[in-house]
């Protein structure tokens, strides 16, 4: 049983894992930068530890700061929440190493997944589907024929992509629709990537036109069995991050739903992993074909719609396997999901303007009511993660995102409507917010019926964006 | 040749500083990566010109609407 609980973090995820260790009898210590001294997290917290300055590198991601605050405030345990250090295998060896539980993963499971190579080989003997791709080859090989580049071009499957080694972030790449452009296709991709980069190495790999960001929440016990919680659908995003959540995954078809939270639990079981995790996909939209992208060793900002789906305190289980107490879960049979989850975030920026950050103040921040407790009002309920209050200062040291807004509904078009209608009730000022173009993206035809997929956004600026 | 003042549409830390005085940038081009809310947010050069002046140094704060640099075009 940890008595003690040290959050090494801030924010909304800090003031939500205080939640859950209060709830089951803990006390909770803080850490805050300078500028967070007052902040909600701060307040929450029976007590609190100052460990630097505003910028994260000289508070947040001091490890020597957070372990020594934890070590000479009592805490016997230390949860990271996400971002910062939650991802830091060596932090996550020196908790443990000075005797206190740390309320994640293995650290040999973090640097297992957080290696990409790694993870990938082991993916793919857990049994999980990887992006298909071929070795790489060299234009000065003599052993590559065409023969062998069609045999390569097959197995991975059009349409590809013909990809130099040492490019990247888009550049040096050629989309082949069929075996007649391949050819042409490599030997211009060689010459470019020889030119550009003094290497003519190239690769093959599957494309995949019309992506969707699927992910499934696991939860493994360390012993070698674990449990998923169902998939997430996270298509909806902006810089590559983010913005809005839901479970079940719409218009996904119920076998494609089943194998992938087969292959998550598959690749939990493989590593005897511990905790609560969750194994991304990218889905091809138009086949259904589901490929792993990496694996996530932590708690995710979107856990919050998992929880709504299953009634599940995925914290509080986090919380009591790393305290050696017994979890309220023996296997898979014992996860029950029910109707539709959504959730929004709440970003401070300014969407027509490249979702440019907005910093301030907040001289009006009012939330409509939800159910007191967590898991309050299930079914059908409605639940808002915030990290910051009325007179808080939005700055520019952190996170854009102020607060989550999740609904829950017996269908998909129930969950919308109830969280439509919470986004529509919040009054922000003080600081702009996505709050307009969120109901936009929640009013399009096409996110109603369910066409959702990672280039959305993009392709319906015109309506989502418009001033 | 006018001189026109090159502002900063957000509250951030001056990360780096990509142009120096005397550098001729295109329209767009970026004189200043501020670092915002965990994002690399360039300040870029409204038209073409030549840069006279940069007023901000690295690792400095630089508030929305400050003037970054100037810029004779």
């Amino acid at each position: 049983m940890i008595r003690r609980l040290l959050v090494a973090n801030r924010g909304e995820i800090a003031c939500r894992v205080m939640r859950s260790a209060r709830l089951l009898g803990m006390s909770t210590v803080a850490v805050h930068s300078e500028v967070d001294a007052t902040a909600l997290h701060v307040a929450l917290a029976d007590q609190a530890v100052a460990i630097g300055a505003a910028p994260a590198t000289e508070s947040y991601l001091v490890a020597a700061r957070v372990l020594a605050a934890a070590v000479d405030s009592g805490a016997d345990a230390v949860h990271p929440g996400y971002g910062f250090l939650a991802e830091n295998a060596a932090f996550a060896r020196a908790v443990e190493a000075a005797g206190l539980r740390w309320v994640g993963p293995t650290p040999k499971s973090i640097d297992d997944m957080g290696d990409k190579a790694r993870a990938r080989i082991i993916a793919r003997a857990a049994g999980v589907p990887v992006l298909p791709g071929s070795d790489r080859f060299s234009p000065a090989d003599p052993a590559v024929t065409s023969a062998t580049i069609e045999a390569a071009a097959a197995a991975t499957g059009f349409p590809l992509l013909v990809k130099a080694a040492a490019g990247g972030g888009g550049i040096g790449m050629r989309r082949v629709d069929d075996p007649a452009g391949l050819a042409a296709a490599i030997e211009s991709t060689q010459t470019m990537a020889a030119r550009a980069f003094g290497d003519g190495t190239v690769y093959l790999e599957r494309f995949v036109p019309k992506a969707r960001h699927v992910e499934v929440q696991v939860f493994g016990f360390g012993d070698g069995r674990a449990v998923h919680l169902y998939e997430r659908d996270c298509s909806i995003q902006r810089r590559f991050q983010k913005v809005i959540e839901e479970s079940p995954a719409p218009g996904l078809a119920q076998a494609t739903r089943t194998a992938m939270c087969e292959a998550a639990t598959a690749l939990a079981r493989e590593q005897a992993y511990r905790g609560a995790g969750t194994v991304e996909f990218v889905v091809d939209a138009d086949s259904g074909e589901f490929f792993f992208l990496e694996m996530n060793t932590r708690i995710q900002v979107e856990h919050p719609v998992t929880e709504m789906r299953t009634g599940v305190d995925l914290v509080a289980w986090q919380l009591l396997l790393a305290g050696g107490d017994p979890l309220p879960v023996a296997g898979q049979d014992d996860v029950r999901a029910q109707g539709h989850a959504i959730e929004a975030r709440l970003y401070a920026e300014r969407p027509a303007k490249g979702f440019l950050p907005s910093t301030g103040t907040l001289s009006v921040f009012e939330l409509p009511a939800t159910g007191a407790a967590l898991l309050d009002g299930l079914p059908d309920g409605l639940r808002i993660d915030a990290g910051v209050r009325a007179g808080d200062t939005i700055s520019h040291w952190y996170d854009p995102m102020i607060a989550k807004v999740i609904a829950h509904g017996a269908t998909r078009d129930a969950a919308i409507d109830r969280l439509r209608a919470a986004l529509a009730a919040i009054r922000i000022e003080g600081v702009e917010t996505n709050l307009v173009f969120l109901q936009r993206t929640l009013d399009h035809p096409a996110f109603r019926g369910g066409d959702v997929f990672t280039g959305f956004i993009d392709a319906h600026k015109a309506v989502l964006l418009a001033r | 040749m006018p001189i026109i003042e090159v502002r900063s549409e957000i509250t951030g830390n001056v990360w780096k500083i990509v142009a120096a005085v005397g550098d001729r940038v295109e329209e767009e081009a970026a004189i200043v990566i501020l670092e915002s809310m965990k994002m690399e947010i360039p300040v870029t050069a409204p038209e073409s010109g030549v840069i006279t002046e940069i007023c901000v140094t690295e690792g400095s704060t630089c508030s929305e609407g400050a003037v970054v640099a100037r810029l004779q075009v």
